[in-house]
């Protein structure tokens, strides 16, 4: 009995480890972007090897809940939803890491008059994923607070939108290149893309939350 | 015998409900197709409007979307479903956001598409735009003939396999011409995006079939 | 031919264990968050430690209703209830096994003409409703106190899963106990009277009556029930409960047992009763339909009761009135098949008489006896050619009727030595109360009554105090024992 609810403790330990890891991801990611356009790659490149070495920690601790949950059948009626939660959590993990590593890669030329708004794009994608985690905290230990977390979470996914869109105009209004016009937009996306996985690991949560609700 | 089950209480009105968050799908995939026939009629003014109304459109769906989660919350009729039901709403949203988001990439990138190539796009905009109309046709079978379902369902698969032909010709079209690189790749990247409607509708169908595999089949 | 007899009351067991174990464990097993195996051991062995040992106070209620007092009779009667049950299991028609019972039992007292006691019938109606009101409110707020906890508390998930799991198998075990104490009645009630089985002592302390080794055959056959066909019905039927979340089965299946519970417990019984309170009387009530009160009450939590089907409820509601109807049609019809064609004794040849002294005891039970004056000192044979005869005198109410032959009927009660010295050894009453016993040796009385009033002069211990809720544990207790006494110096007249 007490072993049982020792191992218990270990896995709720790390789940709330899991969340920390993306929840450290975010904060990563936004210094990564606001790095780039303030110090240059190299600062980039850090971050991105501190980011690389979380996700790794992540996918850890991710195959560990997995397997927990199967061979100690804990939760039979919300195992399915929790796994899913867990694996697209993972995905946006994964996203921040490969657009800090495009940046590092493909090293994108962008216009100094758009690097406030891209800072901007990377701070609001990352509040979005901050809020993400807080939402899965939530759901693990009080449901009532899903809700008002997935409230933040499409906020900002819609402000990364509008400022991606911005971004966008001001990009093919300029006299540029039309393929350094193309490179720019793809960043643009990509960060923006970050926002739309956490919606979507939202949409998740608000259904497990909804099956889970007194 | 359940309590729950029944025409009282607000089981009728979730069904209105999600009708009228269809219409809205439908009407936005027709903006959709018009939208784009516009910009490449290079009627910009038409064009803008059509977007603005999509947006606006998409706008009060994400709020009907809000409102139908709160009825399915209490809504005792499709208690056991309401995770299924739920999931396809989300995903039919998608459906929605991405034309919108479409359009407006349009909008502010404005790609020059050069005018042999109009046909191929209006076609892929068409299509998709089918797509997605046969798709709420398929998810209004869920609720009220789910012995539809399926052939909704086949006929969305049928029009995705159409969008992505097309959608190939096209890129091989424009890969083939004589213009630069990059504006290769910038028309591809939108005809990659008008392709990603039919992709979503299908995703959507998907799910469907699961859900109604899962409500109907015992 | 005993067993042959029993068959019908352990198929009515049989089917109650296979039914009404999915309100208990459904949701547990359907969830995967017990394994059947284990849910049904937990559901046998308290079902029937609930038949055995609470089983006595919700049959007390049945026997009153109808004495059935021939074997092939009590047959009779739990196979018209078994045959309507499967029937209208079959139809999707929500249907209980006390409803039935005591259809078919009111049918074997209008087929012997035997008076059916009205107050004890419209209690037992009304505790129908009412349990399932209390089911309702017992949900509503364990629900809201639950949610007030559980919204504050901030329990990570994995651990309310696993108490969820505990208290599951907890209330489940609750759950069996109560069902089993409950509905035990309706399985074997109707052969109580028929005294199949005799009390036996072992290593001179341990009693068990004969009525506890009926309920234990009874409890088999539940267990029976649970382990040949309830995964079935778990895993095919299933229950409306499988429909809520976790939490809210647990607390539904909480409810449920609580009624249940409330419904066959003399203990709590006594308690309300001591504290002054009104008391709830002992019914076999219905599992199923509790449960769906259960399910009425979270909902009236949650939504103010929007959603709530009106049809189902009318259903219960027709369920109040149609099962016991149908059921005792049948009844009748198959208790006429069973004497008439089988040539089977469905009822024994219960003798009355009118004579003075009972005329006396009536009037001061404030009996109208004056219309009795011309039938005096005649004794009748069978309860219908009495009743006959008393309504052709009077039209009685059929609640006279139920007392006329309390005081009318001719029982032989014998106070042999013999069955005085077998007293010590049994140890059913305290040593003065069997003084008192000892000081009618040697009597002979005709009516029970009589018999009792005699106890009553001889020690105040065998007296009933007035009626006051104070008074009412001792009484009930007296009432007990009195019947214990009874039992042991009558002799029937084919002895």
């Amino acid at each position: 009995m007490v072993e049982f609810l020792k191992r218990k403790k270990r896995l709720e330990d790390k789940i709330d480890e899991y969340l920390d890891t993306v929840e450290k991801g975010a904060d990563i990611f936004k210094n990564g972007i606001s790095c780039y356009f303030a110090e240059g790659v190299e600062k980039l490149d850090l971050c991105l090897a501190a980011i690389s070495l979380l996700e790794g920690k992540a996918d850890d601790l991710r195959r560990g809940i997995e397997t927990d949950l199967y061979t100690q059948t804990l939760i039979p009626e919300s195992r399915g939803d929790v796994l899913g939660i867990i694996e697209s959590t993972d995905h946006v993990m994964n996203l921040m890491e490969e657009t800090l590593q495009k940046f590092s890669v493909e090293r994108p030329e962008i216009s100094g008059e758009l690097h406030p708004l891209y800072t901007d794009l990377g701070n609001i994608t990352s509040s979005a994923v901050a809020c993400m985690v807080q939402a899965g905290r939530s759901y693990f230990r009080d449901l009532t607070g899903v809700r008002d977390n997935i409230n933040k979470v499409i906020f900002y996914e819609k402000e990364a939108d509008r400022l991606a869109d911005k971004v966008k105009r001001l990009i093919f209004c300029s006299s540029l290149k039309l393929c350094e016009k193309i490179h720019m937009r793809n960043f643009a996306v990509h960060i923006e893309g970050i926002s739309d996985e956490a919606e979507n690991v939202c949409d998740r949560l608000a259904i497990a939350t909804i099956k889970r609700y007194l | 015998m359940n309590p729950m089950t029944g025409g009282y209480g607000r089981g009728g009105n979730l069904a209105e409900e999600v009708e009228a968050y269809l219409d809205m799908i439908v009407r936005g995939g027709l903006l959709f197709s018009q939208g784009i026939k516009f910009y490449l009629e290079g009627r910009g003014d038409e064009f803008g409007q059509r977007l603005e109304i999509l947006a606006k459109l998409e706008n009060k769906a994400d709020v009907q979307l809000k409102s139908l989660e709160g009825l399915l919350f209490y809504n005792r009729e499709e208690r056991e479903w309401r995770g299924d039901i739920l999931g396809l709403i989300e995903n039919t949203d998608d459906v929605i956001n991405g034309m919108q988001k479409t359009l407006k990439e349009f909008s502010a990138e404005n790609p020059a598409i050069p005018p042999v190539l109009h046909d191929g796009f209006k076609e892929l905009g068409d299509l998709s735009s089918r797509a997605v109309e046969l798709m709420v046709a398929a998810l209004r079978a869920y609720f009220r003939n789910h012995k539809m379902v399926r052939r909704h369902i086949e006929q969305v698969m049928l029009l995705k396999g159409s969008t992505l032909k097309a959608a190939e010709r096209l890129k091989r079209r424009i890969f083939g011409f004589d213009i630069e690189l990059d504006h290769k790749f910038h028309l591809g990247y939108f005809a990659h995006k008008i392709e990603e409607i039919a992709e979503m509708a299908e995703n959507v169908c998907d799910r469907l079939a699961i859900a109604t595999i899962k409500r109907y089949s015992s | 031919m005993t067993p042959l007899f029993l068959s019908s009351g352990l198929f009515l067991g049989w089917s109650l264990g296979a039914n009404d174990t999915a309100n208990i464990f459904g949701t547990a097993v359907a969830t995967r968050m017990v394994r059947f195996s284990v849910a049904a051991t937990i559901a046998s062995v308290f079902v029937i430690l609930g038949g055995v040992l609470g089983g006595a106070g919700a049959a007390e209620t049945l026997g009153v209703l109808g004495s059935v007092n021939a074997l092939a009779g009590a047959f009779t009667v739990a196979f018209s209830a078994a045959v309507i049950i499967t029937w209208m299991t079959r139809l999707g028609l929500p249907v209980s096994t006390s409803q039935a019972i005591v259809g078919a039992i009111i049918g074997w007292n209008i087929f012997t003409g035997s008076p059916t006691d009205t107050n004890i019938l419209s209690v037992i109606v009304s505790s129908w409703v009412f349990s399932v009101l209390l089911a309702a409110f017992f949900s509503l707020v364990i629900f809201k106190i639950s949610k007030f906890f559980l919204d504050r508390a901030k329990v990570h998930i994995l651990r309310i899963d696993h108490y969820n799991r505990l208290l599951l198998i907890a209330v489940g075990a609750f759950g069996a106990y109560s069902l089993g104490a409950n509905n035990i009645a309706n399985v074997m009630g109707v052969f109580i009277p028929v005294q199949i089985f005799s009390d036996s002592t072992y290593f001179g302390f341990l009693t068990i009556t004969g009525t506890q080794k009926l309920f234990f055959l009874g409890g088999l056959a539940i267990s029976a029930g649970v382990f040949t066909y309830a995964h079935r019905v778990i895993s095919t039927v299933g229950s409306e409960i499988y429909k809520l979340t976790p939490i809210t089965a647990l607390i539904v299946v909480f409810s449920h047992s609580l009624v249940l519970f409330l419904f066959s417990s003399q203990w709590v019984e006594y308690q309300l009763i001591s504290l002054g309170l009104p008391s709830i009387p002992l019914v076999p009530v219905s599992s199923s339909q509790v449960i769906v009160g259960g399910i009425i009450g979270i909902s009236l939590a949650k939504v103010g009761g929007r959603g709530i089907n009106l049809r189902v409820l009318g259903k219960i509601a027709l369920g109040w009135v149609a099962t016991p109807a149908i059921a005792l049609v049948f009844s009748l019809v198959s208790l006429f098949i069973v004497q008439n064609v089988f040539e089977q004794n469905v009822a024994q040849q219960e003798r009355y008489e009118l004579n003075p002294a009972v005329l006396a005891r009536m009037q001061v039970a404030q009996l109208p006896a004056g219309h009795l004056e011309r039938l005096s000192g005649q004794r009748y044979h069978g309860s219908e050619d009495f009743r006959q005869q008393l309504l052709a005198v009077h039209p009685w109410k059929e609640r006279e009727l139920f007392q006329i032959f309390l005081y009318a009927k001719i029982d032989l009660i014998q106070i042999t030595n013999e069955r005085l010295q077998s007293l010590a050894a049994a140890r059913h009453f305290s040593p003065s109360e069997q003084e008192a016993l000892k000081k009618l040796s040697g009597r002979v009385f005709t009516h029970r009554w009589q018999f009792e009033e005699a106890l009553a002069q001889a020690s105040p211990l065998w007296a009933l105090k007035e009626d006051t809720k104070k008074n009412k544990p001792w009484n009930e207790q007296l009432l007990k024992k009195r019947e214990k006494a009874f039992a042991i110096f009558a002799r029937t007249f084919w002895e």
